[in-house]
């Protein structure tokens, strides 16, 4: 009941943005983001935005990934030696 | 694509997914309540790479499903009214009812059509004004304030000939009847990402708080469902229970004011008829009174002729997660995609759909 | 006023001489077509692959094409597929009283136009006008015959284990394109329809390799649809490797909005070919060779078992079933 995709805000124009993800553009409704500005990236669902992505958050749990990554590698390595 | 394809990547998952398998101790049930969660599961081939202490079983969160048939029925005697236009999402097309489904009454005549958004609903009552255009809300807290926004635009613009079936309906109490019903252990659960944008993850402080089951809020990317997994696990083995949000970057305790506003000033949560579930108190989500006249429910009264349950059809215990699709005698013989006997084999998130679509071939 | 086929055109009287005439036959002369006989004489040899196809896409004009484009290709394709060099054509249309003249003038010029890349020639066909909403502005169809060379015996039935699997290129293009422009579902987008006649493609792989078992275009139903067809075909199992397969960027966003998955959406300008593991790299080369086949990968193998079975090994080790599209593609909320 979930399916949503991120889009990057590429224009407003009263309620209405034009989103865009993977280079594919679509009219979406800002009505549940009326906080949502040009340059932000939205979670679209049936052609509206219903909530702006926190980017921070999204790197910052990308970095946990990473740090899983590098840690396990060590252990890896650790094990080897 | 930003934020979809770095959480797919393969070269971090094998990290977390040894991490997972070095840290799991206990075997332990968890369930993902929503079908998105299931397809993501399924697609990736998650359960094969988790180990054997973790049992995953598949909730009701799939509202097509959870749709009674009685319901169905109605929204098929409304498409059946002369000169109306039934709009519905692709989903409940092929649904079927007690004795026909959306695709079947479209074929013999009635003027049924799929639409990406209510907002495209909208636009045919526009473009039809003579006509009247009954959108058939389904969807949990997800879909419902899209609808909301729908039906407010339609007041404050005239669009006089719009109106809305719902039969939407709210995760949380959904959850609450199930762990009460207490048929499956339950040690950990995966809460629904999109669902809790709007809602917040709060919505599921009872879980961890009233049955001291741990809960993650997470994404539908292989990544998000491993991490999700991986929490679980920390918790089960730490032996806490808490909800924690893994999809941080979409997910706030609080969820999306403005969408709940909107949600709860056209709809009053009502009790709702659940497949599988029987009726489960304030689980629905009716129109305010102020928005009678955006009510088709109301405003096109209908018979939705006597309901009749799909006869072997196991899709309540499947959804209560009793039973897998695999203990139903009548998966991949007589209920098909093509022939099917229940929702749960038609919905594209669907348990028995997205094990035969995936996994109709082997157990895990 | 524009100017519309009107139910008098498809008459077989003055009027519908003049527009044969005019739009049909001015546009695809050559020699058997101009006899004007009511069939076309033929001199073949040997083995002769035939097909015919009818064409209902909506709507008739998409990006990268059209329903005569369309048509053409996909004929030309199936020839190919079989193995055959694609000859002759037959052309079939089926009109909605009221379509405007110039839409069927610029379907009939893409048909001209894609007859001559593709190397056919229009040798016969019919053209009817109907009731307005008897048909969706205009149905197609074309019949092909090919002749098979000498020693060629490309099949369905023809795969082996161990055999490498190839795909020509990025899957997905067609299906997007054309629900680009579908109402409600508009989304800008540079991705145009794939929609090209393979014929020369085909004709350098099968002079790359006398080892190239199978071949098929994966149109309606998508590379899954495709590629399950083939393994209860040859009675063998197909493996492919998800991240080895090509999906344009556009495609799979337009896939994640809307609920598809890109192994069931059509194309129409796509080869999958099924080579003995030998000569597997020279195929490649081939198809990366030509314009159709730029972005060509290995994208899986044939195993012996289970018969009929399509699996991928997903990006996290996994295996997974691939089944064939049942139904149609909706646009989905769940």
């Amino acid at each position: 009941m979930c399916l949503a995709v991120p889009a990057r805000v590429k224009t407003i124009e009263g309620t209405t943005a034009q989103v865009e993800i993977g280079g594919v553009t679509r009219p979406v409704s800002l009505r549940l983001t009326p906080h949502a500005k040009v340059g932000d990236y939205v979670i679209v669902h049936t052609g509206f935005a219903i909530n702006v992505l926190d980017e921070a958050e999204g790197a910052e749990t990308l970095r946990l990934f990473d740090e899983i990554a590098r840690v396990a590698e060590e252990e890896e390595k650790g094990e080897e030696a | 694509m930003r934020f979809l394809t770095e959480f797919r990547r393969s070269d971090l998952a094998a990290p977390l997914i040894a991490r997972i398998a070095a840290r799991s101790r206990t075997a332990v049930n968890f369930m993902e309540f929503c079908g998105g969660h299931t397809v993501t599961i399924f697609r990736y081939g998650i359960r094969q790479v988790v180990p054997e202490t973790l049992t995953m079983r598949s909730g009701p969160g799939c509202p097509v499903c959870v749709t009674a048939n009685e319901d169905l029925d109605r929204a098929i005697a409304l498409a059946h009214v002369p000169g109306v236009i039934l709009a519905t999402f692709g989903d409940m097309l092929k649904v079927p009812g007690s004795r026909s489904s959306l695709q079947a009454a479209k074929a013999e005549g009635a003027d049924v059509r799929v639409v990406y958004s209510t907002l495209d609903a909208l636009d045919i009552a526009r473009k039809h004004p003579d006509r009247p255009v009954v959108f058939l809300g389904i969807g949990f807290e997800t879909t419902a304030p899209t609808v909301a926004a729908s039906i407010l635009e339609a007041q404050e613009t005239g669009v006089s000939n719009y109106s809305v079936l719902s039969l939407h309906k709210l995760s949380p109490p959904a959850i609450r009847a199930l762990l009460d019903a207490g048929e499956t252990a339950i040690d950990g659960i995966i809460a629904p990402g999109h669902v809790s944008t709007i809602t917040g993850s709060r919505a599921w402080d009872f879980v961890a708080r009233d049955d001291g089951i741990p809960c993650v809020v997470t994404g539908f990317e292989p990544l998000d469902v491993l991490q999700a997994i991986d929490r679980l696990v920390a918790m089960v083995e730490a032996g806490e229970a808490r909800v924690e949000i893994a999809y941080r970057r979409a997910v706030q305790p609080e969820g999306n004011p403005v969408a709940l506003r909107m949600m709860d000033e056209v709809f009053e949560p009502a009790p709702a008829a659940w497949r599988g579930m029987g009726m489960i108190p304030g689980s629905g989500l009716r129109l305010r009174e102020a928005f009678g006249e955006f009510d088709a429910r109301t405003r096109f009264p209908v018979d939705p002729g006597p309901t009749v349950e799909p006869e072997g059809c196991l899709c309540g215990d499947v959804l209560r997660a009793v039973k897998t699709p695999h203990d139903c005698p009548l998966f991949a013989t007589a209920c098909t995609p093509e022939t099917p006997v229940g929702p749960c084999m038609v919905s594209a998130e669907g348990s028995c759909s997205t094990y035969y679509a995936y996994a109709r071939d082997h157990d895990r | 006023m524009t100017d519309r086929i009107l139910l008098a055109h498809g008459s077989g009287g003055r009027l519908a001489h003049r527009l044969v005439d005019e739009l049909v036959l001015d546009k695809l002369r050559n020699p058997i077509l101009d006899r004007l006989d009511d069939a076309a004489i033929l001199d073949l040899e040997g083995r002769v692959a035939f097909t015919t196809d009818s064409y209902v896409v909506s709507p008739i004009v998409f990006p990268g094409g059209d329903i005569g484009r369309l048509a053409v290709c996909g004929t030309v394709n199936d020839l190919s597929t079989a193995g055959a060099r694609p000859g002759y054509l037959s052309l079939s249309l089926i009109i909605e009283e009221g379509l405007p003249r110039d839409e069927l003038e610029r379907v009939v010029s893409s048909i001209r136009a894609t007859a001559q890349e593709a190397g056919v020639a229009i040798v016969t066909g019919d053209t009817k006008v109907v009731e307005r909403g008897s048909v969706d502005r205009l149905y197609i169809n074309t019949a092909g015959v090919g002749e098979i060379p000498e020693g060629v015996d490309v099949s369905g039935r023809n795969a082996r284990p161990g055999d490498a699997v190839l795909l020509s290129g990025p899957i997905g293009d067609h299906g997007i394109a054309v629900v680009s422009v579908r109402e409600g579902l508009a989304f800008g987008t540079t991705l145009v329809s794939d929609c090209a006649p393979l014929s020369g493609l085909v004709a350098d792989l099968l002079a790359a390799s006398p080892k190239i078992h199978c071949l098929r275009d994966p149109t309606r139903g998508g590379l899954a649809t495709t590629l399950n067809e083939l393994a209860a075909q040859s009675k063998v199992r197909i493996v492919i490797e998800e991240e080895k397969i090509p999906v344009r960027d556009e495609v799979a966003a337009a896939c994640e909005m809307l609920g598809f998955d890109p192994l069931h959406v059509a194309n129409e300008g796509k080869l999958v070919a099924i080579v003995d593991p030998e000569d597997a790299q020279r195929v490649l080369a081939a198809m990366r060779a030509h314009p159709y086949g730029k972005d060509a990968a290995i994208i899986g193998r044939v195993e012996a078992g289970p018969a009929g079975r399509v699996s991928m090994e997903t990006r996290l080790g996994a295996t997974r079933l691939v089944d064939m599209l049942i139904g149609d593609l909706l646009p989905r909320i769940c």
